[in-house]
This record gives structure tokens, C-alpha cells and sequence, in this order.
């Protein structure tokens, strides 16, 4: 457990720095629903950014699946409808709320934003319950 | 091309913070939202980590007039606080918490060569593609949210 809560101080450590230096150097909030989902509307026009941070995204799970594919784990338990409904959910939930775990959960709550406050207060809520439930039919289900 | 690398060097150091996190392991991310059974509070220190860094490093940026390659900084300025927020998160919370992923571990794990994150980033795609397509169409009235 200690260790588990040194890597994930390192690694949001690590994370902090990926949104600093996209805000220093491009001047853009490091929110992966927002670029991502700005990427594929037709609308916008800023393509290029966003397609670079995606393609960083990539080769560092390539990286990542080589050189340490045990940090990369599959939900167990879960059909692969189950899973394609989470993802609609997450499509359409980030976009209705203007943003993610990066955009309003770091970025956003280190602005000190309301709207990011509530957006994070809301979505722990919700994915804590889902999860609950989900686990505790799992568990009472022999 | 200066603005190009450096989102991707972001990019790439956001992935790689991810897995040294723990967030690609959806297993893990769902034994911190379960509450019940083996509570694994780890993931937490996450954000606890990431936002001690940015909020160091946030003050030093936002005090230069400009970032170093482009014109001005893009930071959401809206302060209202929405039903369609509210909605739209809650929606987010309760796909998170069925897989265990969102969005950037979701494209990220794509790269691991396993079926559930390649179906979940093509669902999560389509979603948002469809989303902004009814929002175009001004299905969904209210302007367009402000995307962090």
C-alpha cells in the first residue's frame, strides 16, 4: 500500500508536469476530453495540437506496454457491452460537462474553479456509487 | 511545428505519468470507486500529487504574458454553474465507474493490444461524435459547454 501511494504520488507528479508544460509552452489546458473531443468536431479548426498530444498519448502506451505491460490491466468481470456502454457514458457525460478527470479534476480544481469543483465532487460521486453497487452485486452473486 | 512537439512531449510524459500512477490498470481504479469489499484509496494521491506540482508550476506560468509558442493562454473563464454540468458529470461518474476508465487511460490502454479499451475509445468517440452532430443540428439547445 505505501508503495502504491508512492507511485501514484510520482506518477501524478508526472501528470502535473505533462499539464505545465502544455499550458507554458502551447497555452492550452491539459484535458483530455476537451482536446480529444476538439480534435474530432468538424467546427474546429486547431487540429494540429491537438493531434500531437493524442499521438504523445499513444507512443507512451507503446512505451509503457514494452517496458512495463503490468501497469496496463484490463477490467476483469466486465462483458465487452458492459464496457462499450461505459464508454458512451464517458463520450457524451464529458462533453455535456465540459470536461474529465484531467480538465476539471487537476486542472481545473487547481484554479481553484466552481464549476470544476462541483464537476469533480459530482462525477466521484456517481463513479463511486456505480462502482459500489456494481461490486456489491458482483460479490452478492455466488 | 515548436507548438506540434511540445504537445506531444506532453502528451507522452501524461501517458507515461498514467501508468506510473496506476490509472491503466482499470481493476485497480475500480477498487478505488468500490467502497465496498478491498478499498484501495491509493489512486487518490494522484490528483493529490498531480495538483501539487501544477499549482506550484500554474503561478509561475499565468504570471509571463504569453506562452512561449503561442499567442495567449486558453483558460476557461465561465463560472455558472449548469444543469447540463451537473447531468453531464454525473453521466461521465457512472461510465467511469462501470469499466474503470476515462478518457486519456481509455486511449491510452488502447496501445496494450487487449479488446475492452479499443471497444471502450470507440464507443467514447462515437458518443462524443453523435453529441456534438445533435448539437450542430441544435437538438440540444444551450450553447456549446466551455471544454476543459
Amino acid at each position: 500500500m505505501i508503495l502504491s501511494i508512492g507511485m501514484a504520488l510520482l506518477g501524478g507528479a508526472i501528470i502535473g508536469t505533462a499539464a505545465s508544460v502544455l499550458l507554458y509552452l502551447v497555452g492550452r489546458i491539459c484535458g483530455i476530453s476537451g482536446i480529444v473531443g476538439g480534435f474530432i468536431d468538424p467546427t474546429t479548426s486547431d487540429k494540429a495540437w491537438r493531434l500531437a498530444f493524442v499521438a504523445g498519448l499513444l507512443v507512451g502506451g507503446v512505451l509503457l506496454a514494452r517496458l512495463a505491460p503490468s501497469t496496463m490491466q484490463t477490467p476483469i468481470d466486465h462483458s465487452l457491452s458492459m464496457v462499450a456502454l461505459a464508454g458512451l457514458f464517458v463520450g457524451a457525460g464529458t462533453l455535456m460537462g465540459g470536461g474529465c478527470t484531467s480538465g476539471h479534476g487537476v486542472c481545473g480544481l487547481t484554479r481553484f474553479s466552481t464549476r470544476s469543483v462541483i464537476a469533480t465532487v459530482m462525477f466521484m460521486a456517481t463513479g463511486a456509487l456505480t462502482a459500489s453497487v456494481m461490486g456489491w452485486l458482483h460479490r452478492s452473486t455466488p | 511545428m515548436k507548438v506540434v512537439v511540445s504537445s506531444f512531449m506532453s502528451g507522452l510524459l501524461f501517458a507515461v505519468g498514467l501508468g506510473i500512477a496506476g490509472m491503466l490498470n482499470a481493476n485497480k481504479v475500480i477498487a478505488f470507486l468500490d467502497l465496498g469489499g478491498h478499498w484501495d484509496p491509493s489512486l487518490g494521491f494522484v490528483v493529490a500529487g498531480a495538483i501539487a506540482v501544477h499549482f506550484i508550476l500554474y503561478r509561475y506560468i499565468m504570471r509571463q504574458r504569453s506562452p512561449i509558442f503561442g499567442e495567449h493562454f486558453h483558460i476557461p473563464t465561465r463560472r455558472d454553474v449548469t444543469p447540463r454540468l451537473l447531468m453531464g458529470s454525473a453521466l461521465f461518474g457512472i461510465g467511469w465507474g462501470l469499466a474503470g476508465y476515462c478518457p486519456g487511460p481509455g486511449i491510452v490502454s488502447v496501445t496494450s493490444g487487449a479488446l475492452p479499451p479499443v471497444v471502450f475509445s470507440a464507443a467514447m468517440l462515437f458518443a462524443m461524435a453523435t453529441f456534438q452532430w445533435l448539437e450542430r443540428l441544435h437538438v440540444l439547445r444551450r450553447g456549446r459547454a466551455e471544454q476543459c
